[in-house]
C-alpha cells in the first residue's frame, strides 16, 4: 500500500510539472488565432500587384504519381533488417541485468515480442496505425487488415502498391518495405517495457499484454503521430524516428504497469546486481548498431523524395553517432563525479540514453544541438534512474528512468532546437515547443490510462505475477523449465 | 602427521606453489573459496543501488606432511604468501590421524 501511494505521489509530481506547462499551451492558443488573422490579411491588403506575379511564379505544386525508387527501396530494406536487431539486442542488454536465474526469461520477453508483434501487425495492426482514417485521427480502419493492397494482380501479374510520402513529390517504395519497417517498431516497442516487469511477471500475462498493449496502445499512437491523417501530425507535432510513440509511450506504460505488479521480492534490501555485464554492453553495441537503421530510416517519413536514401537520412545518421557518444561520457562523468567510480553499466546506459533522446529529433537538428541534447541526456537519465531509489518503486532495469524520461527530453528539445525543415524555440517558435507538450502529455496520458486498465484486467483475470516461490526460484526453471548456464 | 591448511589471496597461488615444490612438496589441493576476516568487503554500485559485498574470494590450499616438514612449509608459506597488508590470511594446522594411497594401499608417510 505504502509503495503504491509513493507512486501516486510520483505521479502528481509529474502533473505538478506538467499542469502549468498546459494552461500556457492553452493560453497561447487562445490568442494566437485572432493575432494570426490581421497577419493574413495586412500583406494581401497592402501590395496587391506585386503578390500577383508572385503567386504566378511559384505555382503550388501538383500531386505526381508516385516511382519506384531502387536506392531508398534498398535501403529502407536494409534498415528494416537493422530495426528487427535492436530487439534482440534489447533482449540481451536486459538480459545481463538481471540474476542469473532470470535471464532467459528476460530473453524470451523480447524474443517472443518478434513472433507475437509481427504476427498481430500483418493480420491487423499495420491496417490500425497506417490505414486510412477511420475515425478524427484517432485510429486507422481495418481496410489494410491481412496487408490487403498491398499486392495486387493485373492479368495474372503481381503489381506492388507503392508507399508515396509526398504526394508532390515522385520518390517511393514498396509499400511492403514501409509497412515491415514500421512492424520492427511496433515490436521493440512492447519489448521495451519488459523492463520493468522482469524477474516477476507471468509468461502468459506478458505475452497478452504483448498483443493488447500493441493493438489499443501502440497501433493508435503510430497513427495519431506519423499517419499524415492523425491529430498529433496535423497539428504539427515533431517526432521524427518515435521519442514519444516508442521511447515515451514504453516508459510511462512500464510505470503504470509496475503499479500492479508490485516490487520484485526482496527488493531493495537483497542482493540485485547484473549477473552478466558483458550481455548488457553487447546489448547496447547491437542497440546503437540498429539505431542507424531506426533513426536514419526515418527520413523515409521526410519531406523529399531523395530523403529515404539522402541528405537527411545522412544527417541522422550524424546524430545518432554523436548524441549517444556525448551522453555515454556525461553520464559516465556524472556517475563517476556523484558514485564515485566510471562504471562500465553506467557509459553503456548513458549510450542508450543518448539514442533515446536523440531519435525524435534527429533529422530535426545540427550536430551542435546533437551534442548538447546528448549532453543532457546522459545527466538528466543519471538522475531520473537515482529516483528509483527515492520513490522506492521497483522498475527493475530502469525503463521508465531511461525510456520515460528521455523520450519526454528529448520530444520537449525537439521543440527548443529544431532548425531542419521545422523551427524550434531557439529559432523563434514557441508554438512548436508548445505543440510538443500537448504531444508528450496527449502520448503520455493515453499510454498511461490504457496501460493500467490492460493490467489491471490481466492482474484480476490470469493474474501478473508468478507465485512467491517460483519467482525466487526463478523464472527461467518455473516458466520455461530451463537453465541458462548449464 | 599435519594437515596444513592456508587460506591466500588468490594472486599469489602460483608463487606459494612454486616455492612448496622447492622444498619438496610433491601434492598440494587447491579450493577458490569465499569468507571475511579483519579485512572488510567492497561495495559495488549499479545505476545507483549500492550493494555490499561482505565475502571476499580467496585461495585454501590443504597440504598433508609428516611431522618434521611441518614448519618448513608454514616457513614458506608465510614468505612467499605476504604482502604485509590486511588480508593476507591464515594457516590453520590440524592433526591428521592417517593417509592411505588409494591406488596402492599404503599408509601413513609412505602415502603422503
Amino acid at each position: 500500500m505504502k509503495y503504491k501511494m509513493s507512486l501516486v505521489k510520483l505521479l502528481l509530481v509529474a502533473l505538478t510539472v506538467l499542469a502549468p506547462f498546459a494552461v500556457l499551451a492553452e493560453e497561447a492558443k487562445a490568442p494566437a488565432a485572432p493575432a494570426a488573422a490581421p497577419a493574413a490579411v495586412a500583406p494581401a491588403a497592402a501590395p496587391a500587384p506585386a503578390a500577383a506575379p508572385a503567386a504566378a511564379a511559384a505555382p503550388a505544386p501538383k500531386n505526381v504519381d508516385p516511382v519506384l525508387n531502387t536506392g531508398d527501396t534498398a535501403w529502407m530494406l536494409a534498415a528494416a533488417a537493422l530495426v528487427l536487431l535492436m530487439t534482440p539486442g534489447l533482449g540481451f542488454f536486459y538480459g545481463g541485468m538481471v540474476r542469473s536465474k532470470n535471464i532467459l526469461s528476460t530473453l524470451m520477453h523480447s524474443y517472443v515480442a518478434m513472433g507475437i508483434v509481427a504476427v498481430q501487425w500483418a493480420i491487423i495492426g499495420y491496417s490500425l496505425a497506417f490505414g486510412p482514417d477511420a475515425f478524427m485521427g484517432l485510429l486507422g480502419n481495418t481496410s489494410k487488415a491481412l496487408m490487403h493492397g498491398l499486392i495486387t494482380f493485373k492479368d495474372g501479374a503481381p503489381v506492388y502498391a507503392l508507399f508515396q510520402n509526398v504526394p508532390t513529390e515522385t520518390g517511393s517504395i514498396p509499400e511492403y518495405v514501409f509497412s515491415l519497417y514500421q512492424c520492427m517498431f511496433a515490436i521493440i516497442t512492447v519489448a521495451l517495457i519488459s523492463g520493468a516487469l522482469a524477474e516477476r511477471i507471468k509468461f502468459s500475462a506478458w505475452c497478452l499484454f504483448v498483443l493488447i498493449w500493441t493493438t489499443i496502445v501502440y497501433d493508435p499512437l503510430a497513427h495519431w503521430v506519423w499517419m499524415s491523417d492523425g491529430w498529433l501530425f496535423k497539428k504539427g507535432a515533431l517526432d521524427f524516428a518515435g521519442g514519444t510513440v516508442v521511447h515515451l509511450s514504453s516508459g510511462i506504460s512500464a510505470l503504470a504497469a509496475i503499479m500492479f505488479l508490485g516490487k520484485r521480492h526482496g527488493f531493495p534490501t537483497e542482493r540485485m546486481a547484473p549477473h552478466n555485464l558483458p550481455f548488457t554492453l553487447l546489448g547496447v553495441g547491437l542497440l546503437w548498431f540498429g539505431w542507424f537503421g531506426f533513426n536514419a530510416g526515418s527520413a523515409i517519413v521526410g519531406p523529399n523524395c531523395s530523403d529515404a536514401a539522402g541528405g537527411l537520412a545522412g544527417l541522422a545518421f550524424t546524430t545518432t553517432t554523436i548524441a549517444p557518444a556525448a551522453a555515454g561520457l556525461s553520464w559516465m562523468i556524472a556517475e563517476w563525479i556523484h558514485g564515485g567510480k566510471p562504471s562500465a553499466l553506467g557509459f553503456g546506459s548513458g549510450v542508450v540514453a543518448g539514442l533515446v533522446v536523440i531519435t525524435p529529433a534527429a533529422g530535426f537538428v545540427e550536430p551542435g544541438p546533437a551534442i548538447i541534447m546528448g549532453l543532457l541526456a546522459g545527466v538528466i537519465c543519471y538522475m531520473g534512474v537515482l529516483m528509483k531509489a527515492k520513490f522506492k518503486y521497483d522498475d527493475s532495469l530502469d525503463v521508465f528512468g531511461v525510456h520515460g524520461i528521455g523520450g519526454t527530453t528529448g520530444a520537449l528539445l525537439t521543440g527548443v532546437f529544431a532548425t531542419v525543415g521545422a523551427t524550434g524555440l531557439l529559432s523563434g517558435n514557441i508554438q512548436q515547443f508548445i505543440t510538443q507538450i500537448i504531444a508528450v502529455a496527449a502520448a503520455g496520458g493515453y499510454a498511461f490510462i490504457m496501460t493500467l486498465v490492460i493490467a489491471f484486467i490481466l492482474e484480476k483475470t490470469i493474474g501478473l505475477r508468478v507465485e512467491k516461490e517460483d519467482e525466487i526460484i526463478g523464472l527461467d526453471q518455473t516458466q520455461h523449465s530451463e537453465s541458462a548456464y548449464n | 602427521m599435519k594437515l596444513i591448511e592456508a587460506i591466500i589471496k588468490p594472486f599469489k597461488l602460483d608463487e606459494v606453489k612454486d616455492a612448496l615444490n622447492e622444498i619438496g612438496i610433491t601434492g598440494i589441493t587447491v579450493s577458490e573459496v569465499k569468507g571475511f576476516g579483519r579485512q572488510k568487503g567492497h561495495t559495488e554500485l549499479y545505476r545507483g543501488a549500492e550493494y555490499v559485498v561482505d565475502f571476499i574470494p580467496k585461495i585454501k590450499l590443504e597440504i598433508a606432511v609428516v611431522d618434521e616438514l611441518v614448519s618448513k612449509v608454514v616457513e614458506t608459506i608465510v614468505n612467499t604468501a605476504k604482502t604485509g597488508r590486511i588480508g593476507d590470511g591464515k594457516i590453520f594446522i590440524l592433526p591428521m590421524e592417517e593417509a592411505i594411497r588409494i591406488r596402492t594401499g599404503e599408509k601413513g608417510g609412505e602415502a603422503i
